[in-house]
């Protein structure tokens, strides 16, 4: 079994992230970058499905500027076999994206997508659909559980009022939710070992067409600040007056 | 002429959806996947398409993706199924896609929160059709009267996918999008037990329902579908009572639209005090039984 697993390159997503001062973009100065840690999940579920079947082959693949690199060898270290780098400074919106990797998918035809719900910069969640969608394959997008069965793939998610689960037949598009796993720990020497595997650099097959572009960033409006209260009895008070209780 | 498909996969929907569309100012028609029309909400023409359930994302896209030509836009509620689903359509018709949209500029410009709410983008539509995922917090309540002309309408919705399996979790309690008050708690509440307790206890006095953190959810102690924040249910109550809750961005992103916000927390430093309008630095176990107390008074 084949399994293309894209990720993102996103600022930290632990840090502290402010709009520019002019509006113009989001202050990225002296962060971090990482995986988008929903793609971060789907690579390691994809090396524990490679845990249980040997004859499971791990791609991941990365659409941006040289820097990706350093998310794709985390990637090999996690356990992926090969890393794509789709090289380019252009800038694409979620269709875009979904249209290379349409077009990745049909050269080489993996079986399964396995990748992040949404990436944790643009909290978009349009990707994976979008490229299901293209290809006309099935979907099981916010997955908590994933088993390869006779036919296909059986898939659980957790929904609001409790779980559901879905069997699709092959090949598919599935999305990771933050439950299905809990990535493994690479350390650096981890990641230095990894540099033997393959990590092929090539250009995108699609141009992007941006269907959004995003005009302006803010700050979201601050809550007026409230005030403390000393005792349960001026709380409950308090609440009364504005008739929340 | 621009025109707008409102989406409802369950006749609750129309009702949460009905204010974005009168504010987004365009003639709408509203689908109505499973149930009956509620036709008082301002729409032009209501359609039913009768099903008794949503069909799996590859179904029920293509089903719409039939009846969408016409839409300049076409929305949902932002929900785990309109995501899934509208993102699908939005690949099928190849439109753009703008998601959890909170205010509208103009038909083609609107505010939407980014990592995790730390930012607002202001994003413009290049492209027709655009499908929306709206979040309804920001947009009131709808303006109702009239009655709407209700027609049928028949889908292909074959899916790919067998859903399998379906459990749901019981209870009485309101649904956290849906409550007038919530009582949240974190991971102070030490076990599920303690947490339902406690917590659930003090929501069923007052009516409410139960809410978590994401700490308090992945140590088990609350179950996950009451999770509260970002990358949870995004919640907008009257009253939101945040017990042993110290204040994550992704939290707090979450329940930024609540009218009322109570933190009870140990720790005077807690960040949650710079957003709550009400703030009592106290023990969780001491004060929510004591304000119990103070409310059978």
């Amino acid at each position: 079994m084949k399994i293309l697993v894209p990720i993102k390159r996103v600022v930290d997503p632990y840090a502290k992230v402010k709009p520019l001062g002019d509006g113009s973009g989001i202050d990225t100065g002296g962060m971090q970058f990482a995986i988008n840690p929903f793609d971060e999940i789907a690579v390691e579920e994809a090396v524990r499905l490679r845990e249980k079947d040997p004859a499971v082959e791990i791609t991941v693949v990365s659409i941006g500027a040289g820097e990706c690199e350093e998310q794709l060898r985390k990637a090999l270290a996690m356990g992926a076999d090969k890393a794509l780098l789709v090289e380019t400074s252009e800038v694409y919106d979620s269709p875009s994206v979904a249209a290379e990797l349409a077009a990745l998918a049909l050269e080489l035809s993996p079986d399964l997508i396995l990748m992040g719900k949404q990436a944790t910069d643009d909290d978009c969640n349009q990707v994976g659909q979008m490229l299901a969608a293209r290809l006309d394959w099935p979907q099981a997008t916010f997955a908590s559980k994933v088993e390869i069965v006779p036919g296909g793939l059986r898939v659980t998610r957790e929904t609001d009022t409790g779980e559901e689960t879905f069997e699709l037949p092959l090949p598919a598009v599935v999305t990771a939710d933050l439950r299905l796993n809990e990535p493994r720990y690479i350390a650096l020497p981890g990641i230095i070992k990894a540099r033997s595997k393959p990590l092929d650099r090539r250009p995108p097959l699609t141009e992007p067409r941006l269907r959004t572009k995003t005009v302006a960033y803010s700050a979201p409006p601050a809550r007026a600040a409230g005030r403390k209260v000393a005792s349960v009895d001026e709380l409950v008070a308090a609440l009364r007056e504005r008739g929340a209780l | 002429m621009s025109k707008l498909l409102l989406i409802a996969f369950e006749p609750i929907d129309a009702e949460s959806g009905a204010p974005f569309a009168q504010r987004l100012g365009l003639p709408f028609a509203i689908l109505f996947v499973t149930g009956s029309a509620v036709t008082d909400l301002g729409a032009a023409s209501c359609l039913e398409a009768g099903l008794a359930e949503v069909p799996p994302a590859d179904g029920i896209a293509k089903g719409l993706a039939s009846i969408a030509g016409g839409f300049t836009h076409i929305a949902a509620v932002s929900s785990m199924r309109s995501k899934d689903v509208l993102a699908r359509l939005a690949g099928l018709l190849d439109a753009a896609m703008v998601t959890d949209v909170i205010a509208v500029n103009s038909p083609t410009s609107f505010n939407r929160p980014i990592i995790a709410g730390a930012v607002i983008a202001t994003v413009e539509v290049l492209a027709s059709p655009v499908v929306l995922t709206v979040r309804p917090a920001g947009f009131g309540q709808p303006l109702r009267g009239g009655a709407s002309i209700v027609s049928p309408i028949s889908m292909d919705v074959a899916s790919k996918v067998t859903v399998s399996g379906k459990t749901a979790r019981g209870g009485s309690r309101p649904d956290l999008t849906q409550a007038k008050i919530i009582i949240s708690g974190g991971r102070p509440l030490k076990d599920a037990e303690t947490f339902e307790r406690v917590m659930g206890g003090f929501a069923d006095q007052v009516g409410g329902a139960v809410g978590a953190t994401r700490a308090a959810v992945d140590s088990g102690i609350a179950p996950n579908e009451l999770q509260v924040g970002q990358t949870g249910k995004i919640v907008a109550p009257d009253l939101y009572i945040a017990a042993g809750i110290s204040g994550s961005t992704q939290h707090m992103a979450g329940i930024k639209d609540s009218k009322i916000i109570v933190a009870i927390n140990k720790d005077p430093d807690a960040p949650i005090f710079e957003f709550a309008d009400y703030g009592l630095v106290a023990d969780l176990f001491d004060a929510v039984p004591a304000i119990q107390a103070k409310l059978k008074e």
